[in-house]
């Protein structure tokens, strides 16, 4: 794999994220904002509860709440108080957002510059210094994860706190989540403990409880297994996730392959640029 | 919190917050505790991971209810119906802890003849004064007992003492009793008869919600309680908010006893108190009503002139309360050092003292009346925070001068200049003559000091950082005037100029801003021996001498051994047995205890009542109470300890009674001199409700319920069909309180940044309101907008024949922000109206009428009540114990 | 989802593959990259706790030469345990709020407008207001005769976000000026 940063002792480092145990308290979102110095966004009339609505360049977690308003209609029957009398109350789910830092990142893939890298921990972050803002990546991303900056036009997304695994800390919104519903660990030691959640979940009688990005037969993966996988009780289109994806440059063949190559090459240019001009610096 | 403190003792949460993992099941009423309190909601969520069942009455579904497994919808202000429902359902069918009931509460003991129920008076007990609209509660009191003290309990005002809410003055050693519970005058079948009309049809009728319900949530805490498992039961402002908030907080302190769930690990009562240390500002008080450490601030009357008066009121015989004098004593060789000696009775005679009611509210309606000169205001909001917030802001324009101390402009500091009185043009900043300092506070992190949060846990904070500019903390802003106020009176040879003169106030200053030491304010509420000048290890080495010192008897102990208690930071092996109890972490009070009463964890013999729920027990061997936690009783008490007839003080607590701060050590299911309202709750309606009392139809609202009539402060009169809405306001994770300390920094406001309102889609569709757009909400006080949020999550509820809508409205808006990106928004308690719990003054804003209709407001919000007069005489309002007061709600008619 | 990947495929062959990657592998991280790390190490750090509700979340604050960069929640805390709730995660914000106030702010009668006023002479103004409250109001005995010491003249409000220490000098010192409309949040 195109690992960037060689570091022998790393290994892939995730999310899971447990939508089970999620208040929706929003911690994630400010501990993000927090730490990586993100702007708040202009203001927005809210959906349920959730004013964030889509992740973005300035933000990294975004919890989404799935309340759908069933207004049930009058039957002949029935009046219109009566059938809201008898209606149940639906669920309302939590479930925090975030980039999937996926096996197969399309915006890895799309990025011409080099600027999309995957870390010594297969998390995939984009290099401000590198990218030139061309926003090829942008719907490359079938998550429609990463987005520009509107004011410096870069591309930017969750780093899975990068910068903190470098010092050995865990990453601000996994710290900070009340409920442990975001865990950060050890990629294959989040899926086993994810499983045996499932399983667990099962066993109690949430029958729905599954997991999204994990744990699946290769065939079934989403965009080759996600870094930062979920556990759902509704189906995914609920959460606004898709039901299938993977990088939309792997799945196109030929097209994608002469963008892929172009791209490469145009990304082994700047990286040499890069080289070089490190190179000097070190001299 | 009077609830807590006339049912066990002590007015503060029993357990601590991560002692919810221990519970079976946590039930959660008048407390969102999600939603308030997400990180004390990581221990609930931990426990429903072991398997515990989370239950949350509420009338508003909130993320608290998304997660728990019931959600019982209940209308807003019906909750001792609900409460008394249980009470019943436990009763009748025999799911008492009865080992537990029989020795541990007041259940056997027998009431007086004269006594008299709701049940044969309509709603009201035996005792009740038409004329004063207050009991007399002479009746209440168990058999062969005397009322305490000279003061005719009528009189009594205020129950936020702990002497008040304990029977002060007794002596219960004597009272007859039943312990098989079946003599028809003994507590147990009082209780049985009072709440025998509670059951679950009738829980149906007033609450609105389907009987198996209610019968779902009776069967969940039984089935977790015993023995071998224990309910957690947290509650919040959700209670207290209400005319009958007291009473609320009783009933299920009552279920609690009677489920044998108090003193135990993974049970008790949690309140959930909402701002950093509001346990703290209670404790060490700044509340009108008290000295610290729960002692009464003296009264004018016969009982508090003289130290000896004072103390022989509040210091009973029998219990902990023998205690009193010493407590007083070195709280007044605390503040007067020297110059306080036994000739002079320490003092006490200059301390100043209550006449009636001078709490929040009735100083806002002085100030009205112009009855004031000046107000300071410390990190506070009133023209956002306080009920009928418009009239707070008009009190502020009749006041010469307002200090206000914070980090950032807010409304209650701009009211002269950005309010909707002042756009309304009702008010001009040119007429206003209040003249207003607004002066920059420090941060939490920009000084040292410490916090009680709800647990009672006492946590030190170091300074990281010094605050900018002027800024300043409220502790070298207090010193420092204090030295000016000093200095100003060194040389007055006047009476009362006395206790300034002496008041000691020698703290150490250092840095560039001559900041006090707080450690040296710690070391003063933790008291000293004066004849070593040792700082003392706890309370049991207070003297009543004059020989040791201390500022808050309580609090003694914080700084034993000369270490700063609070700053201890070693959480202990959490996973060793009783390891989530972190002894070494902070320090709780009183003495470090962790679980209040937590002798009654143990059986009557001392044997903890199951291995699975051991925390404190009796050790034989050593002969000695040990276990996990501190122990709550007398360290070498035995359990078989049986006093003698005529034993006073802590002697006459029998080895076998776990509530030792009460005369005769039991939990009250019945308080004969707690609360002035009732000894056992009964429901009330909220002052404003759109249905009659269907337990008590003559009587409708707690009839001791304060309110002002004053034509600025309307009702809803009973029968207006303008107001058929349920109101009732509750709290967002995003926003803290009133705002200041939300609204305004971006990060939190982006996530919510627009007042709404939440309202069924049956409501929705009556009144033509589209789920995002705008809508108004009306009072007699005011009108406001906000966003509807049509949502299932608010249901309506069947009243037999009746739909009630319910409106839940949250509060944190206000008018004005300090930068781009803050946020604005209507302010809620513009719509609610000054009213007040007997015992506590605390207003209703948690169930109130109102209208809704579709689109913007007409005009500002309070516009509707700019023409009122307002204007007073200043003392016509002041309450006094001996005028008639707080007005009942009762008309003069209906009192005949 | 069993569709092929031609572009994985292409990787995994020997030439192609490593070419492939060639602007993927080490060249591709870049400076800001290779020393990357987190803001806070090396620090000073302080323990406190969090402001907002009465949870009483312990906080670890990181400061540089007198500067706040971070807070978080301290990991030691049984009662956190490192977490913190969207309010705690916002309090460095609370201390650097764009609208943080450093200067006093004064407001004549009838004034219109903000107006400067220095330290010094604000509490001195604020000094003679409260003395004066107290000996205007000033109330020896009541309508009744009975004794009561008091001024009614000024009240305070506030402390449910105060500390202890604060909370104990403010009782203490009006206290003894005879004052009793001493009020919190507590009842409010």
């Amino acid at each position: 794999m195109e690992i960037a940063v060689q570091r022998p002792e790393a290994q892939r480092m995730g999310f899971f994220t447990d939508t089970t145990v999620c208040i929706g308290c929003k911690a994630c979102e400010v501990a993000c904002k927090q730490w990586n110095d993100l702007p708040a966004d202009d203001l927005r009339a809210s959906l349920s509860y959730d004013a964030t609505r889509e992740l973005s360049a300035s933000t990294w977690r975004h919890v989404r709440f799935v309340e759908t308003l069933r207004i049930p209609e009058p039957e002949p029957t029935l009046n219109f108080v009566e059938a809201a009398l008898g209606a149940q109350l639906d669920r309302w789910v939590f479930m925090s957002d975030v980039c999937k830092h996926c096996t197969h990142a399309g915006c890895l893939d799309a990025c011409p510059t080099g600027a999309l890298i995957r870390t010594e921990f297969e998390t995939v972050i984009v290099q401000s210094d590198v990218c030139n803002g061309c926003g090829y990546c942008v719907p490359s991303c079938p998550f429609g994860v990463i987005d520009r900056d509107p004011y410096d036009g870069r591309a930017a997304k969750c780093t899975l706190c990068y910068d903190r695994l470098e010092d050995g800390l865990e990453p601000a919104c996994a710290k900070a989540c009340p409920t442990d519903s975001i865990q950060f660990g050890p990629y294959e030691e989040l899926v086993e403990r994810a499983k045996g959640r499932v399983a667990t979940l099962h066993e109690r009688g949430l029958e729905g409880a599954y997991l999204y990005g994990a744990g699946d037969e290769p065939q079934d993966q989403l965009a080759g297994g996600l870094g930062a996988f979920f556990l759902l009780t509704e189906p995914p289109e609920r959460y606004g996730l898709p039901a299938h994806a993977d990088s939309p440059i792997q799945q196109n063949g030929p097209i994608a392959n002469a963008t892929g190559v172009a791209a490469a090459f145009v990304a082994a240019g700047l990286a040499f640029g890069a080289f070089a001009a490190a190179f000097r610096k070190a001299r | 919190m009077p609830g807590l403190g006339t049912s066990f003792g002590r007015g503060a949460a029993t357990n601590y917050q991560q002692d919810f993992q221990n519970a079976d099941c946590i039930w959660i009423q008048g407390s969102g505790l999600m939603e308030a309190h997400p990180v004390g909601s990581r221990w609930a969520m931990k426990a429903r991971e072991r398997g515990a069942k989370l239950i949350h009455v509420d009338p508003h579904f909130s993320r608290t209810s998304a997660v728990s497994d019931m959600h019982v919808p209940i209308r807003a202000g019906s909750d001792i119906a609900f409460l008394g429902g249980l009470i019943r359902h436990i009763i009748e069918t025999k799911s008492y802890f009865e080992e537990y009931v029989v020795n541990y509460t007041n259940a056997p003991h027998l009431v007086r003849e004269d006594f008299q129920d709701t049940e044969d008076l309509e709603g009201l007990f035996s005792g009740f004064d038409p004329e004063k609209g207050t009991y007399d509660r002479t009746t209440w009191l168990f058999e062969g007992m005397e009322p305490p003290g000279k003061t005719s309990s009528a009189e009594v005002q205020s129950t936020q003492a702990f002497t008040d809410r304990t029977q002060a003055g007794e002596t219960l050693q004597q009272v007859p009793n039943d312990p098989t519970l079946q003599h028809p005058r003994c507590v147990f079948q009082v209780l049985r008869r009072h709440y025998s009309r509670y059951t679950p049809e009738m829980v149906s009728k007033v609450c609105g919600i389907p009987e198996d319900q209610f019968l779902k949530v009776a069967e969940t805490l039984i089935a977790n309680s015993g023995r071998e498992r224990t309910t957690m039961l947290a509650y919040a402002v959700g209670w207290t908010q209400h005319t009958a908030g007291v009473q609320m907080i009783r009933a299920g302190s009552i279920v609690q006893l009677l489920l044998g769930n108090i003193g135990r690990p993974g049970g008790g009562i949690m309140a959930m108190r909402g701002h950093a240390s509001i346990q703290g500002s209670s404790d060490i008080p700044t509340l009108y009503d008290l000295l610290p450490g729960y002692l009464p601030m003296p009264r004018a009357t016969e009982d508090d002139q003289t130290l000896a008066d004072y103390v022989e009121a509040g210091g009973k015989k029998s219990g902990w309360w023998s205690h009193f004098d010493e407590y007083i004593i070195s709280l007044l060789k605390a503040w007067f050092g020297e110059a306080a000696t036994p000739e002079n009775d320490y003092g006490f005679g200059h301390l100043p003292k209550l006449t009636g009611n001078h709490s929040h509210y009735v100083t806002t309606l002085r100030a009205l009346d112009g009855g004031l000169d000046g107000m300071f205001v410390m990190g506070q909001n009133p023209a956002v925070g306080s009920q009928h917030a418009g009239l707070q802001r008009r009190a502020l324009a009749q006041m010469k001068w307002l200090v206000v101390r914070d980090l950032a402009d807010l409304e209650t500091a701009s009211f002269w200049k950005d309010s909707p009185e002042i756009r309304s043009g009702e008010m001009k900043p040119e007429d206003i003559q209040t003249e207003v300092f607004l002066m920059p506070a420090a941060g939490h992190v920009e000084k040292e000091g410490h916090f009680t949060n709800t647990q009672r846990l006492l946590q030190w904070r170091d300074k990281a950082l010094d605050p900018p500019g002027d800024a300043r903390s409220e502790l070298h802003f207090v010193y420092h005037i204090g030295k000016r106020i000093k200095a100003h009176y060194a040389d007055s040879t006047r009476e009362r100029d006395w206790p300034i003169r002496h008041l000691t106030w020698g703290y150490r200053e250092h840095g560039v801003h001559d900041e006090p030491s707080a450690e040296d304010v710690l070391r003063e509420i933790n008291g000293y021996d004066l004849t070593t000048g040792k700082l003392l290890n706890g309370f049991g080495e207070m003297r009543n001498d004059g020989t040791t010192s201390c500022g808050c008897w309580i609090y003694s102990g914080c700084f034993a051994d000369n270490v700063n208690q609070p700053r201890r930071r070693d959480p202990g092996d959490l996973n060793a047995p009783g390891g989530s109890v972190s002894p070494e972490w902070g320090w709780a009070w009183p003495a470090n205890r962790r679980v209040l009463y937590n002798r009654a964890s143990a059986d009557p013999s001392g044997k903890p009542w199951s291995e699975r729920k051991k925390l404190v027990w009796w050790d034989e061997e050593k002969e000695q109470w040990a276990g996990y936690d501190v122990p709550d009783f007398p360290p070498g008490k035995r359990p078989d300890y049986k006093p003698h007839p005529e034993a006073e003080g802590m002697e006459a607590i029998p080895g076998s009674a776990p509530f030792m701060m009460m005369p005769d050590g039991r939990g009250a299911l019945f308080s004969p001199s707690g609360p002035l309202d009732a000894p056992i709750p009964t429901h009330y309606e909220p002052l404003e409700s759109p249905v009659p009392n269907e337990l008590y139809p003559k009587l409708g609202a707690n009839p001791l319920g304060i309110t002002w009539m004053r034509p600025e402060n309307p009702l809803v009169a009973e029968g207006d069909d303008h107001y058929p809405l349920v109101a009732s306001t509750f709290r967002l994770t995003e926003h803290h309180t009133a705002g200041p300390m939300s609204r305004n920094l971006p990060w939190l406001a982006e996530l919510q940044p627009e007042m709404f309102a939440e309202i069924d889609p049956v409501l929705a569709r009556e009144r033509g309101i589209k789920d995002g757009e705008w809508m108004v909400i009306e009072t007699p006080r005011a009108e406001i907008e906000a966003r509807a949020k049509v949502t299932n999550r608010v249901q309506p509820l069947r009243m037999g024949e009746r739909i009630i809508h319910q409106v839940c409205l949250p509060w944190h808006w206000g008018t004005f922000k300090t930068n781009p990106q803050g946020v604005t928004g209507d302010t809620v308690n513009d719509l609610i109206a000054i009213s007040g719990d007997p015992n506590t003054t605390i207003h209703e804003s948690k169930a109130f009428r109102c209208n809704v209709r579709a689109g913007r407001r007409a005009g500002e919000t309070t516009v509707r009540l700019a023409d009122v007069d307002t204007d007073q005489d200043p003392n016509d309002d002041q309450p006094d114990f001996a005028s008639k007061t707080p007005h009942s709600v009762l008309g003069d008619e209906e009192q005949a | 989802m069993s569709r092929p990947k031609p572009f994985k495929r292409l990787r995994e062959l020997p030439v192609v593959g490593r070419a492939m990657d060639w602007g993927l592998g080490p060249a591709a991280a870049s400076d800001n990259t290779l020393k990357a790390g987190s803001r806070i190490a090396g620090l000073k750090v302080t323990e406190s706790v969090c402001p907002y509700c009465a949870v009483g979340c312990g906080q670890l604050v990181y400061t540089r030469d007198g500067e706040l960069v971070d807070i978080e929640g301290n990991p030691n805390s049984p009662i956190n345990q490192g977490t913190l709730c969207p309010k705690g995660s916002a309090s460095r914000q609370l201390i650097q709020q764009p609208g943080r106030l450093t200067k006093i702010r004064y407001r004549r009668p009838g004034g219109t407008e903000w107006e400067d006023l220095d330290l010094e002479t604000a509490m001195d103004m604020i000094a003679e207001r409260v003395i004066a409250a107290r000996e205007n109001h000033w109330q020896e005995h009541d309508e009744r005769g009975r004794r009561v010491n008091r001024t009614l003249g000024f009240a305070h409000l506030g402390g449910a976000t105060l500390d202890n220490e604060e909370n104990y000098l403010i009782k203490k010192l009006f206290t003894a000026m005879g004052a009793l409309q001493i009020e919190n949040q507590a009842r409010i």
